[in-house]
């Protein structure tokens, strides 16, 4: 009873802070609603007894993402004077647009979406249970998801090195 | 939910609170003994008897100042920068385990707060996320300085944070658990990991003081460049509480460090004693140590000077990286090695 008054407690702070990403004016404020969001998805996963992704969740987007979007966005220094004045025709197509992806979304998942308790006890999100699962069943699409990593960790070394830089 | 667990943890959580910062509070005073014994002075000692009283009277010193907040910052982050920090400095310590389970009134009860199956991730988190306290109060002062200060906080603990990360894979691989509380176990009595992962714990160690800002890698608030560095323009508590997130990390890495690499509670001949005795001689020898490692952090700020900016990434990127990634290799290998899969 008290675990779902929480979920759904957090459920609303979570779209809450969401909505605030997109909300507020500004650039840096909506990137700490964004960490703020992740922190409370990483929540709903520690309900569902998935501490893992939970903490994965927060590792890699809250603590690494999030920080080099932070470091851009200090180092870009927006200002309100910069602002681009909003083109009332394009930003009308704009909501057009969203509103019919919305609709084409909410067709598509009709009826996958079922109103059952989120709180499921189940034991798949803990580490020994993914780690036996990534590493037995899915080893193959694992392995080719890191190969896959590593080729754009490469690929960015090489773009950054292809000007040659001359830093002594 | 058990009210008697409830009571028991909120204490712990308490005690645990009112340890960390009482140890960052006389470590800033033993810094300043430590730094004028080093420079052959004799530092405060004025409050009190051997100026015991100084971090005190410093204490009250910073509430009583003006509390200034610059015209042009962005106010709500210039406020939550500093919490933000401490927040991130003083969380660690709910996977620490202080010692061994003590037993009162008929109740074993663990000096854990929090066993998560994840603990070491945790770690990982915390660290992580300890760069958003710098970056947000120097960003939001508005000052130069201070971004410049934020900048080099985040790039340094970003840098740093990957060869610390991998060293405690390395451990995680050594105990085949996460969880920190059978980490301590597995280096029962005099089995530490220091004597099976030295290159670790040394990798481990220097990142540890580039996580904490301390010198040789407190390039974030370079006096003879940055003026104050991130904290250029704050004041009154909100730089103390700068100041002291500081000395709560270091606190809680030295406490990481012993548990990690040189067995926690775990000492020789702890086979003798059992039940609460051991409990306290456990917690003893694990405060022993971590004030050792709180030692060596200031032996250190007070003899090594600090690095070039290129330097400190030359040696976060080209030297602690590598040297952290072939150790690992070398653990996994000896460690399939022993367990027969070639």
């Amino acid at each position: 009873m008290i675990l779902e008054l929480i979920s759904i407690i957090l459920g609303g702070m979570t779209i809450g802070s969401a909505l605030m990403v997109i909300l507020s004016k500004h650039p840096i404020r909506s990137v700490l609603y964004l960490v703020i969001t992740f922190f409370f998805i990483s929540g709903h996963f520690i309900l569902m007894n998935a501490q893992f992704i939970a903490i994965v969740n927060i590792i890699v987007y809250a603590g690494a993402i999030m920080v080099l979007f932070l470091f851009v966005l200090m180092l870009l220094n927006l200002n309100k004077v910069d602002e681009k004045k909003t083109n009332h025709p394009i930003s009308f197509t704009a909501v057009i647009a969203g509103g019919a992806l919305l609709l084409v979304i909410l067709a598509a998942l009709k009826d996958g979406i079922t109103f059952t308790n989120t709180i499921v006890k189940s034991d798949v999100g803990l580490v020994e249970n993914l780690g036996t699962l990534l590493f037995s069943k899915y080893v193959v699409p694992f392995e080719i998801s890191s190969i896959l990593f590593i080729s754009a960790m490469v690929g960015a070394v090489l773009l950054a090195k292809r000007e040659k830089q001359h830093i002594d | 939910m058990d009210t008697a667990l409830l009571i028991e943890k909120f204490t712990l959580v308490v005690i645990i609170f009112l340890i960390s910062l009482g140890v960052a509070a006389y470590s800033t005073y033993f810094e300043r003994k430590l730094a004028a014994w080093i420079q052959d002075r004799i530092g405060p000692d004025r409050a009190g008897p051997f100026g015991l009283l100084q971090p005190i009277a410093d204490g009250v010193k910073m509430f009583m100042k003006e509390d200034f907040i610059p015209k042009n910052s962005d106010k709500w982050l210039f406020i939550i920068g500093p919490g933000i920090s401490m927040f991130t400095a003083l969380i660690t310590s709910t996977i620490i385990p202080w010692g061994p389970p003590i037993e009162i009134f008929g109740r074993q009860i663990s000096l854990q707060i929090a066993d998560f199956n994840i603990g070491i991730l945790f770690i990982f988190g915390v660290v992580s996320i300890g760069v958003y306290g710098i970056m947000i109060g120097g960003w939001a002062s508005n000052n130069k300085y201070s971004l410049f200060g934020a900048i080099r906080a985040s790039s340094q603990m970003i840098s740093y944070e990957l060869a610390m990360g991998i060293s405690l894979i390395t451990i995680i691989l050594l105990t085949g658990s996460l969880s920190l509380t059978d980490i301590v176990k597995s280096q029962h009595g005099m089995n530490w990991n220091i004597f099976y992962q030295p290159v670790c714990f040394l990798i481990f160690f220097i990142c540890s003081l580039a996580e904490t800002n301390r010198a040789p890698f407190d390039l974030a608030e370079c006096e003879s460049e940055l003026v104050g560095g991130y904290h250029t323009e704050y004041s009154s508590m909100k730089l103390g509480l700068f100041l002291f997130a500081e000395y709560v990390s270091m606190f809680i890495s030295s406490a990481l460090m012993a548990i990690l690499f040189f067995g926690g509670y775990n000492f020789p001949g702890m086979d003798y004693f059992d039940g609460n005795t051991l409990a306290i001689l456990g917690v003893l020898a694990f405060f022993t140590k971590t004030f050792l490692f709180i030692f060596v952090f200031m032996w250190i700020r007070w003899t090594i000077p600090r690095f070039r900016f290129d330097q400190l990434m030359h040696l976060g990127w080209k030297t602690l990286i590598p040297a952290a990634i072939i150790n690992m290799l070398i653990t996994a290998i000896v460690i399939a090695f022993h367990k027969g899969w070639f």
